[in-house]
């Protein structure tokens, strides 16, 4: 009963400097951001408390968060089927015969380190029209000129292209650890009996393999929900409001509007659909994601 | 017969053999093309930032200028605080980590070895918060930052991001496959847990750490809507607010801005080459990595 007593009191001297950051960083923010979010919160002058009806104004008055808020499914849906797609090929592509594998797979990753605006600034260059390089490569075999970034129509699908060039070899690398980590004899005794390499990829090693990419859909879906960097800097949110993201109409409503109290409801209304979907995937990992 | 057999077989052989090698050269060939491909955008980035500024949007266009511009490095470094900001993103870094590591291995290690009460549901709080979108903690954390006078200072841009729930489950998760034979060996000499913490399981976590290590300097060095939320001061700015404010006052001159970011490229290089193991490693891991 004493030595209960007296590892319970080691443990909290181990857990005292993380939990005190954790409850004043983490746990007490969580509350007072959702407590917020009932408020008319201005930064200065008179706090109001007003109930659900921010989240009321949200869905019934405020046409531009309906628009915001498909714009970030757009970059979130188009954003995490390119990135898995191209990973997974890669991945593939790298754990087979060649030489220097490790150089190609450094290459492929290296973006990660970068800060997200310097490639946006590079990438803000390379659309350019008419000076941009991919815009000279159009007009030197004869294409049309697009307007990447100044179009409504390409402005959100060109954010969606540069963050995929930067974001694709993290999850390259899951998949090569998914990929190596099942075993050559499953794959030779799938060979053995008759499937071609195509059939054995996707008989054996891809559901062998389905918790790293289970993980790898979770993971990118719940960070490309919180695009900002790239909007805020490539485009501004523009044009037309065409790539105001979640996360950059919170910004704008806490820090240039002052409408704290507004901007905390949005964060939530964020949090609730990233959990809904994080849910229902969870659940729906059943139909597909095999555990041995 | 059998002769002429032997001879056949030989010759198939050689021709799959053949057929393997060229498939293994085209092969080879392709993923060259496609990293080429990929490494265009940084190589045009180096092309543009070593152009004069009057010959890079000229047309028709032309690759390479007429003489490399050199003068372009000093301008971008001198026109704004560079060296400044430099200094910031590594002290923040190595500061940030530092803190990082010391907590999530103390807590990691009670998670991970000491029974107390509580301790499965405190620890499924702590993932359930991975969760949670930084910008739901953002707004709330800018007004305590205010209150406590910590807005505007190196605290803000240290402390804070020190505190992920990931720093703790990463290392958890490498303390549990440590053997208990290693603990029991030293408890029966007489170690306290402080000791056995301090002697036995950090140095045997050492991969692990290396990998929270990497994980949180990288963070932090690619962090910009925290910085730009919890600071205004230019000398406390850090390399992603210096290239921002950089375009703030650049903003046309492709030349000088392409110098900047490749000036803000290079140190992330030079820590991707000396660490790059531990990075890739560590997601193969744990699947995951920063936030």
């Amino acid at each position: 009963m004493k030595k209960k007593h007296r590892e319970g009191l080691t443990a909290l001297c181990f857990l005292a400097p993380n939990l005190i950051g954790f409850l004043i960083f983490t746990a007490i923010p969580v509350v007072m951001s959702f407590v917020m979010s009932l408020y008319d919160w201005p930064v200065v002058g008179e706090r109001r408390f007003v109930g659900f009806d921010n989240y009321k104004n949200l869905f019934t008055a405020d046409p531009l968060f309906g628009k915001v808020m498909g714009n970030t499914v757009f970059y979130v849906a188009a954003y995490a089927v390119l990135n898995i797609l191209i990973a997974m090929l890669l991945a593939v592509w790298l754990t087979s015969k060649i030489k220097n594998l490790k150089f190609y797979r450094a290459a492929f990753f290296m973006p990660q380190v970068i800060p997200v605006i310097a490639t946006t600034m590079l990438w803000k260059w390379l659309f350019l029209p008419e000076y941009g390089l991919i815009n000279i490569a159009l007009n030197t075999f004869g294409f049309k000129e697009i307007n990447f970034l100044g179009s409504t129509k390409t402005a959100m699908m060109s954010i969606v292209i540069m963050s995929v060039w930067q974001g694709f070899g993290y999850n390259m690398v899951i998949f090569i650890a998914g990929l190596l980590g099942v075993p050559q004899s499953l794959k030779e005794a799938a060979r053995i009996d008759g499937c071609g390499r195509i059939r054995t990829y996707f008989k054996v090693t891809l559901p062998l393999m389905s918790p790293s990419i289970f993980f790898a859909v979770i993971m990118t879906i719940i960070s490309s929900f919180q695009v900002f960097d790239q909007t805020f800097i490539g485009t501004n949110g523009g044009p037309a409001y065409s790539t105001t993201t979640a996360v950059m109409y919170i910004y704008q409503n806490g820090f240039n509007f002052m409408k704290m109290g507004y901007a905390s409801s949005i964060a939530w209304v964020l949090f609730a659909i990233i959990m809904i979907i994080t849910v229902f995937q969870w659940f729906a990992q059943k139909k597909w994601v095999v555990y041995d | 017969m059998s002769k002429e057999k032997t001879i056949a077989k030989k010759s198939v052989k050689t021709k799959e053999e053949r057929k393997r090698r060229i498939n293994a050269a085209v092969n080879q060939v392709l993923i060259s093309l496609v990293v080429f491909l990929f490494v265009i955008p940084l190589l045009f980035m180096l092309v543009t930032a070593l152009k004069p500024a009057d010959q890079v949007m000229v047309k028709p266009f032309k690759l390479v200028a007429d003489h490399l511009a050199w003068e372009n490095i000093a301008r971008a470094w001198t026109s704004i605080n560079f060296p400044r900001f430099l200094l910031n993103s590594v002290l923040v870094g190595i500061c940030c980590t530092m803190l990082t590591i010391m907590t999530s291995t103390m807590s990691a290690y009670a998670f991970a070895r000491l029974k107390f009460k509580g301790r499965d549901i405190l620890f499924l709080a702590y993932l359930g918060t991975l969760m949670i979108p930084q910008q739901v903690l953002i707004l709330p954390l800018y007004l305590i930052l205010k209150q406590i006078g910590w807005y505007n200072s190196y605290l803000a841009l240290i402390v804070p991001p020190a505190f992920t729930a990931f720093g703790t489950f990463l290392m958890r998760q490498f303390f549990v496959t440590i053997p208990f034979e290693v603990e029991e060996a030293a408890k029966i000499d007489g170690c306290n847990p402080f000791r056995l913490y301090w002697n036995i399981m950090l140095p045997l976590a050492k991969p692990g750490i290396a990998s929270l290590a990497i994980f949180s300097f990288v963070d932090n060095w690619k962090s910009f809507l925290w910085p730009l939320i919890v600071t205004s001061k230019e000398n406390l700015k850090t390399i992603p607010l210096g290239l921002y404010m950089f375009k703030g006052q650049y903003g046309t001159d492709w030349s000088a801005l392409m110098c900047a970011t490749t000036i803000a490229i290079i140190p992330s290089f030079i820590i991707y080459l000396l660490f790059q193991n531990y990075l890739q490693e560590g997601i193969a891991m744990t699947g995951m990595g920063g936030k």
